[in-house]
């Protein structure tokens, strides 16, 4: 099958290396939420700097009903938005194939709230940076990896379409038959680390990974991991990749703290900015599943009650 | 009597400005700060709030002047006990030494250092606002006993309670004072860290449910260990969370201030504490643990944008 027509929703880092990338394979609307963006986007063109250099042609608007019936639908906003950013979606492309590309767990649920599309799920290693509302740094180009989301009714051929796609248009894709292995793989990395980047404060540092002292950070990591992969091994996922060592590299990777260059996770990011984290998609849906399988997560737990505190503190700062 | 104060912060300024106040005391003040001490010899040392109280401490930032002492009251933030007393110990070699620090392991570092020590634990706290003058925000009880195993004898414990309830600082002798002391060091474990890691003053941290439930928890760990090791508590750490809520709903808890001024927090003698006693004893203690270990975390993170 092929993808003539493509929108994206979200035009953030990801949304925006999605939508300028393809728009060399297909015709690429945006929706986004302001308008300032979508009229800036519709003058000048996407930009991307970094690992690609392009000016894209796209076509954003900020309601769902000026869309076109679409062929694909990638859905790129935050984990918490999904429901706000896909709900004015219902009836609309009935057959058109969706695929979610958020952090953490749930959002393909939210998705079918909506309609009857079929969807993909896919979780993404690539990174920018967004520098204005039509340009975005593309620092990482690793790999989008997408499965079919059984539930839907999608096989694994209109995935492959999806992957390919990608490849044409000059991104990484990984098309797996079974995506939850990665899926859960990152969730328990994304939830141990990004749970306690926002806590301390700290960018992802080596400290992440030390374990000599008693109250080295990477005892609490390597605890938190542990919690999150018995959770996995009790709904009979087999990991992609061990979250521990995902944890190790990424810290080994020259991005120690005597190096300037230290990854800041987007929850870190959101929390600096006092912004609404996705605490709730990623250590929340942790704890959610272990609830349901039985399985105790007492620090994963506290961590995810704590880094909602935090986003609440702030309200607190600005109203006191 | 001649009483040592060593460190002479907000805790330790309203212990050596009371005791000073009295005609038989001579009361000797070390900190490490040149202008509060400076500030006391000129002006004297006054408090302010609560109660106003101005007296004339001799206040010294060099050990060597420290002539020899029947007391020692240490108030020194926890990392600073072992440098002071090891600075200081001279002044003490036939005197009984007194911690009124926060938390837990301060006695066990004097003890290195003195014949006789003291376990003690203050509730009276505030905050010094200029050099030699402190704003004394909250009355309260002192209670002290011996501390094994290096104790003091009960006759002197009984003298240095007498002299301080008669400077105005009330405080109660007991043979056995660790259960007022792991009160306060599981209340303020739960309070001081969890404020400090969500940023939200004492009371409004104790009302939000989520914050709540880790307080309880730290709260449950603690009392567990407390019980393993014997120890009766004077009063359920719980309970007096309940009761701070209202009196310090804005309340920015000491370590609170300490993270917003980027200064080494006191965990390590609090859920840091909670955890080496825990591990003495066998009680797993994961939250205290989760805590103390973030609350370093968040101290690294300072040195990180230093570089």
């Amino acid at each position: 099958m092929s993808f003539r027509r493509v929108v994206v929703i979200g035009a953030g880092a990801i949304g925006s290396l999605c939508a300028g990338h393809l728009a060399s394979q297909a015709e690429v609307w945006l929706l986004v939420r302001r308008s300032e963006q979508a009229d800036l986007l519709n003058a000048e063109g996407l930009r991307i700097t970094g690992k690609s250099e392009l000016v894209a042609e796209v076509r954003a608007v900020t309601a769902a009903s000026d869309l076109p019936d679409v062929d694909l639908c990638i859905v790129a906003t935050k984990a918490n938005h999904v429901d706000r950013a896909v709900a004015p979606m219902r009836g609309h492309s009935p057959t058109a194939v969706f695929m979610t590309i958020q952090n953490g767990l749930g959002t393909e649920e939210v998705v079918r709230r909506y309609g009857t599309w079929r969807i993909a799920s896919a979780v993404t290693f690539m990174s920018g940076t967004r520098i204005d509302d039509r340009h975005v740094e593309y620092e990482l180009d690793t790999a989008t990896w997408m499965g079919p989301y059984r539930p839907s009714g999608i096989d694994l051929d209109t995935v492959t379409a999806i992957g390919d796609l990608f490849e044409a248009a000059g991104l990484r894709a990984e098309v797996l038959a079974d995506l939850r292995p990665a899926q859960w793989s990152k969730l328990i990395f994304n939830s141990a680390v990004n749970g306690v980047a926002s806590l301390t404060d700290l960018p992802h540092v080596s400290l992440f990974a030390r374990r000599d002292r008693d109250t080295d950070l990477g005892h609490l990591v390597y605890e938190l991991m542990a919690e999150g992969k018995a959770v996995a091994a009790a709904a009979g996922i087999e990991l992609w990749e061990d979250p521990w060592e995902m944890n190790v590299e990424a810290v080994s990777r020259g991005q120690t703290h005597d190096d300037e260059y230290a990854h800041v996770p987007s929850m870190l990011a959101d929390v600096r900015a006092g912004r609404q984290t996705e605490v709730d998609f990623i250590t929340g849906a942790l704890v959610r599943e272990a609830d349901r399988l039985g399985v105790p997560v007492p620090l994963n737990r506290a961590l995810w009650r704590m880094v909602k505190a935090r986003d609440r503190s702030y309200d607190e700062e600005v109203t006191t | 009597m001649k009483i040592g104060v060593i460190g002479c912060g907000a805790v330790g300024s309203l212990f050596a400005a009371h005791l000073a106040a009295l005609d038989d005391v001579e009361v000797w003040a070390y900190d490490v700060w040149a202008e509060h001490v400076d500030a006391i010899n000129t002006n004297g040392l006054r408090l302010t709030g609560v109660g106003e109280v101005l007296s004339y401490p001799r206040a010294t930032n060099d050990p060597a002047e420290l002539p020899a002492l029947d007391f020692g009251v240490v108030a020194t933030k926890g990392m600073y006990t072992r440098p002071a007393i090891e600075a200081t110990a001279h002044a003490f070699a036939d005197a009984a030494v007194c911690s009124v620090q926060n938390g837990v392991g301060n006695e066990e570092v004097i003890a290195e250092y003195v014949p006789r020590v003291i376990r003690g634990t203050t509730f009276p706290a505030g905050k010094v606002i200029a050099p030699g003058v402190v704003q004394w925000d909250t009355a309260g009880k002192t209670w002290i006993g011996p501390f094994e195993p290096k104790p003091a004898s009960m006759s002197e414990v009984r003298t240095l309670a007498d002299v301080l309830t008669r400077s105005g600082m009330e405080t109660e002798a007991l043979e056995d004072a660790r259960g007022a002391q792991w009160t306060k060091l599981i209340f303020n474990a739960a309070s001081n860290a969890l404020c400090s890691l969500t940023g939200l003053p004492h009371g409004r941290a104790a009302l939000h449910p989520d914050v709540r439930w880790v307080m309880d928890r730290v709260i449950e760990e603690g009392k567990a260990v407390a019980a393993a090791l014997g120890i009766e508590m004077e009063k359920d750490p719980a309970t007096l969370l309940q009761e701070s809520i209202e009196p310090a709903l804005d309340h920015a808890p000491s370590m609170l201030q300490d993270v917003r001024s980027r200064r080494r927090t006191e965990i390590d003698q609090l859920n840091g504490g909670i955890v080496r006693f825990g591990e003495e004893v066998g009680v797993e203690t994961p939250l205290n643990r989760t805590a103390w270990a973030l609350i370093r975390g968040l101290e690294a993170s300072w040195e990180l944008e230093e570089t």
